[in-house]
């Protein structure tokens, strides 16, 4: 398969996801976005990955290279589930403040 | 148009129209649905890469631990109905806009650049394997591996004092 | 010991000393320790002094370099100094006489409270280091680092009682005057190091008499810009106003540093120079005029000056004037022996009339004074002695370095002499005024002051003793040619020093028989005014409040007045319109209306952090879309 047809899956996604942070006020769909574009990412780092391993087939050390690609996914998913337990604790927060979970009332910054 | 083909496009197909969903569906338990989706197809790509610890991995992290936490919340705040107030249109309008427009800058700059003449290897190759993996990971990156668990750690001391009633 | 000569760095070392110790112990030592200490300083500068003259009169000259002062790039400049036939004796004399004011101090400040005194004493300490630095260095920059000095201490010491208004004045007025000539002084070094690329007399001598680096108008630029300079510092047309202001300070200041050394520090500069003034005759024949018509104006002021200070001070301005006469006709030598003179017998005529400030308490109109040759014998026998010297009677000191003065410009042109004998004529008679109504006639003060009436404790009478005995006898070291064969020793001395020069510009010989001539006639000429003049007011003193002429000379020609008008007052007028309008409507325009811009602008900035997050993120994907297309598609 061409890179290409990875690059602008992983691109479409990823703009979908900034579309949804854009467009919607809940905060948890909003946070649903993020990890959507966090996978975009992920996908793009696994074809790198692969790329690379198809470029070093011939060479002797072909079963390590590419493997660090598929690691740093493999640390995303690590930051990724300990910021989405942080995150989602920070929105029950919210709610039993403010009993919402729309972004737009989160104005205090403004003071 | 062989099978992995087939299977790729099929894929990609369900992952953006799982995505569209996720940012279009009124009621959040819907989304949730839609991602959890999406997660599937892109693990699916992953097995399409060979790549079959971190097709499970996906799997079980994202679709299973973190989507079912989303669902937790969810359920909790009782927000499976369709309560959210509209935006503005104008800011939606302006949302969909800047993001379209992301795309189309992206797309145009990495259309024509030195790597899109390369191709990926998909169905074979052995670096996927946990085998390989697990012997990159407790070799070379031994050290951020454990520095991930003090994070996970500390992530759960975390939620734990942020969540707790005062 | 191998040489003494290495030890002149001693020499400013410990004036430094007494000003660190003085200065910085001014509230915990007692008055006697801080006497010590100050006078104790000088006294070993001196004893140092003696050695070195001694060496150098054997004929052993050095220049010692201690370490590189400035280096950039191909200019360097060593902070050296030179120890020869002109330094050392100029170091004789700053200490010497330094050594007698400071012993003359501890009395006559006596009553200065302690921390006053001490602080006194630091100034005046130094003041000495900073004379001594600028005589000793072996570069035009030492010497403007001296130069610099000797003017602070001269501020700080003119106004020394600073409670009273006036003194800061006049304080400000010598600083700021002084400043016009450092600032011409200045300019004459970066156009040396512009030219020469160092600044040590040797190199600079060296590169004039060569001749490729120098043209004529650069030697006549540098040399003109340095007399500004020491217009400035040694009082001369224009630049003299600030002098007779300065007596607000202590006498012995006005002894010390407005009359023996400081304003001497101008005649230093120019014999120093002088292989370049010896190659410019166009600032010869300034400096010759300038010098003459100091003298003169000088002269002419002090005839009315009432307050016994003010005339002392004129006669400074006027033998000043005198000393510049004699380098503008290219006697170096001369004028270096009329500074040594002078700052005998001046130093001798300050510290008199300070005991006779000192026993009327205060009281500086001599219209106020009369009689007290009864009352004070040894302050009234040096007073006359210091007189005589200064009027030029024969065998006194100054009539020998007159005569060379008045011999030279004899040489140079009759009129020049006739003024130059004109003006020794009027010091004469200004002299004898002064001494006439003030220790001649019966006493017309208070009964009060009369009673308080003394003469001053030792510490005062044996300076005046030993500065008599130097006016008396010190023009016995240049006794001129004609009158005795080799009797010039002092021109002896001087001669490595004046060599270069006499060859470019032949000294002026007058005949022998001339000089005889010329000798008896002004020898007669002043005599007769002696005596005219001290009869004249010894018997009826001139109290009346001067008219006609007389009130223009009182006036100092209206000089000060002049100056306010013509300089300062448009100055200050064009200073209060920057300050008024140009300040306030331009600058503070300016400065608020950015101010206010600042404010209106970040008021409607403001408007943009909603505290939306929405927006936030928002403008942030926009932010991060212009990046990437400046990065892809503009940036080609």
């Amino acid at each position: 398969m061409p890179i290409n047809y990875y690059i602008f899956l992983s691109i479409a996604l990823f703009c979908i996801g900034i579309a949804g942070v854009l467009t919607r006020r809940n905060a948890i769909i909003i946070f649903m976005c993020i990890e959507l574009m966090l996978n975009a990412v992920n996908l793009l780092l696994v074809a790198f990955s692969k790329m690379h391993s198809a470029a070093a087939a011939a060479l002797p050390d072909a079963a390590t290279v590419g493997t660090d690609g598929q690691l740093f996914v493999f640390f995303i998913m690590v930051v990724a589930a300990a910021e989405v337990s942080v995150g989602l604790a920070i929105i029950v927060m919210m709610y039993r403040n403010i009993h919402s979970v729309d972004v737009n009332f989160l104005n205090r910054l403004k003071h | 148009m062989n099978i992995t083909q087939i299977l790729f496009w099929l894929l990609s197909v369900t992952a953006l129209f799982g995505a569209m969903m996720v940012v279009t569906s009124r009621n959040p338990v819907y989304s949730v649905l839609w991602l959890i989706l999406t997660f599937f197809s892109i693990s699916g790509h992953y097995i399409l890469l060979n790549a079959q610890f971190l097709a499970i991995v996906n799997i079980i992290v994202y679709a299973g631990a973190i989507m079912v936490l989303f669902l937790f919340v969810i359920m909790l705040m009782n927000l499976n109905k369709n309560a959210e107030p509209t935006r503005g249109r104008w800011i939606k309008f302006a949302g969909a806009i800047s993001g379209g427009c992301l795309l189309l800058v992206l797309v145009a700059a990495l259309r024509s650049t030195e790597v899109s003449s390369k191709s990926v290897q998909v169905g074979v190759g052995e670096i996927g394997l946990i085998k390989n993996l697990g012997r990159e990971l407790f070799t070379n990156y031994v050290v951020p591996f454990e520095i991930s668990s003090i994070l996970f750690l500390s992530a759960m001391i975390g939620a734990v004092v942020i969540g707790k009633k005062d | 010991m191998k040489n003494i000569l290495e030890l002149a760095y001693l020499v400013p070392l410990f004036p430094l000393i007494g000003f660190l110790i003085n200065g910085l112990g001014r509230k915990s030592l007692s008055k006697s320790m801080i006497g010590i200490i100050g006078s104790g300083a000088i006294l070993a500068s001196f004893v140092v002094s003696l050695l070195i003259f001694f060496q150098v009169k054997g004929g052993n000259t050095d220049t010692l370099n201690y370490f590189s002062f400035i280096r950039a790039g191909a200019v360097n400049i060593p902070f050296a100094f030179q120890i020869d036939q002109l330094s050392s004796i100029f170091l004789l004399i700053i200490t010497g006489v330094g050594f007698l004011i400071h012993v003359y101090s501890t009395s006559y400040m006596h009553e200065e409270k302690t921390e006053h005194f001490g602080r006194y004493f630091a100034y005046l300490n130094l003041f000495v280091f900073s004379m001594l630095l600028l005589v000793m260095g072996a570069n035009y920059v030492i010497m403007f680092i001296g130069w610099e000095g000797v003017g602070l201490c001269s501020y700080l010491l003119i106004g020394f009682w600073f409670k009273n208004p006036e003194y800061n004045k006049a304080a400000n007025k010598a600083f700021i005057m002084n400043r016009i000539g450092d600032l011409a002084f200045l300019i004459a070094i970066f156009w040396i190091i512009g030219k020469v690329g160092s600044v040590g007399y040797s190199e600079v001598i060296a590169a004039a008499t060569e001749g490729s680096k120098f043209t004529t108008t650069d030697i006549t630029g540098i040399t003109i810009l340095l007399f500004i300079g020491a217009t400035g510092k040694s009082a001369q047309i224009p630049l003299y106003t600030w002098l007779p202001d300065a007596m607000a300070g202590p006498t012995p200041v006005s002894a010390l540093i407005h009359a023996a050394t400081m304003v001497t520090a101008g005649i230093y500069m120019i014999a120093r120079s002088n292989v370049l003034y010896s190659m410019s005759p166009l600032t010869l024949n300034i400096i010759t005029y300038v010098g003459l018509a100091t003298a003169l104006l000088a002269a002419t002021i002090a005839l009315k000056q009432n307050d016994i200070k003010k005339v002392l001070a004129y006669s400074t301005v006027s033998q000043l004037g005198y000393m510049f006469l004699a380098l503008g006709t290219g006697a170096y030598v001369a004028a270096v022996f009329h500074v040594m003179t002078h700052a005998f017998f001046k130093a001798l005529l300050f510290l008199g009339s300070g005991s006779v400030i000192h026993a009327m308490g205060g009281e500086q109109d001599i219209r106020k004074m009369g009689g007290l040759n009864k009352y004070m014998k040894v302050t009234h026998i040096t007073f006359l002695l210091g007189c005589l010297a200064i009027a030029g009677i024969p065998l006194f000191s100054g009539f020998f370095s007159k005569d060379e003065i008045l011999a030279s410009a004899f040489g140079k042109s009759p009129v020049i002499y006739a003024v130059g004998l004109f003006t020794a004529l009027l010091t004469a008679f200004y002299m004898f005024r002064l001494y006439a109504t003030t220790f001649r006639g019966s006493f017309r003060g208070t009964h009060e002051q009369e009673h308080h009436l003394h003469e001053s404790p030792s510490a005062i009478t044996i300076p005046l003793v030993v500065l008599a005995v130097l006016s008396v006898i010190g023009g016995f070291i240049g006794i001129p040619e004609f009158m005795m064969h080799g009797g010039h020793k002092l021109a002896e001395f001087l001669q490595p020093i004046v060599a270069p020069s006499a060859k470019l510009l032949p000294v002026h010989e007058v005949s022998h028989s001339t000089e005889w001539i010329l000798t008896g006639v002004s020898s007669a000429l002043i005599i007769g005014v002696v005596f005219f003049a001290w009869n004249k007011f010894s018997r009826k003193p001139d109290t009346g409040e001067a008219t006609g002429f007389g009130k223009v000379l009182a006036n100092k020609w209206y000089v000060d007045e002049l100056y306010e008008k013509a300089i300062v007052n448009p100055l200050a007028k064009l200073g209060g319109f920057f300050n008024n309008i140009f300040e306030k409507l331009v600058v503070d325009g300016l400065v608020n209306g950015v101010g206010r811009l600042v404010s209106y602008s970040s008021r409607q900035l403001r408007l943009l952090q909603s505290g939306q997050v929405g927006s936030y993120v928002l403008l942030m994907v926009l932010s991060i879309l212009l990046v990437f297309v400046i990065q892809f598609f503009l940036r080609k």
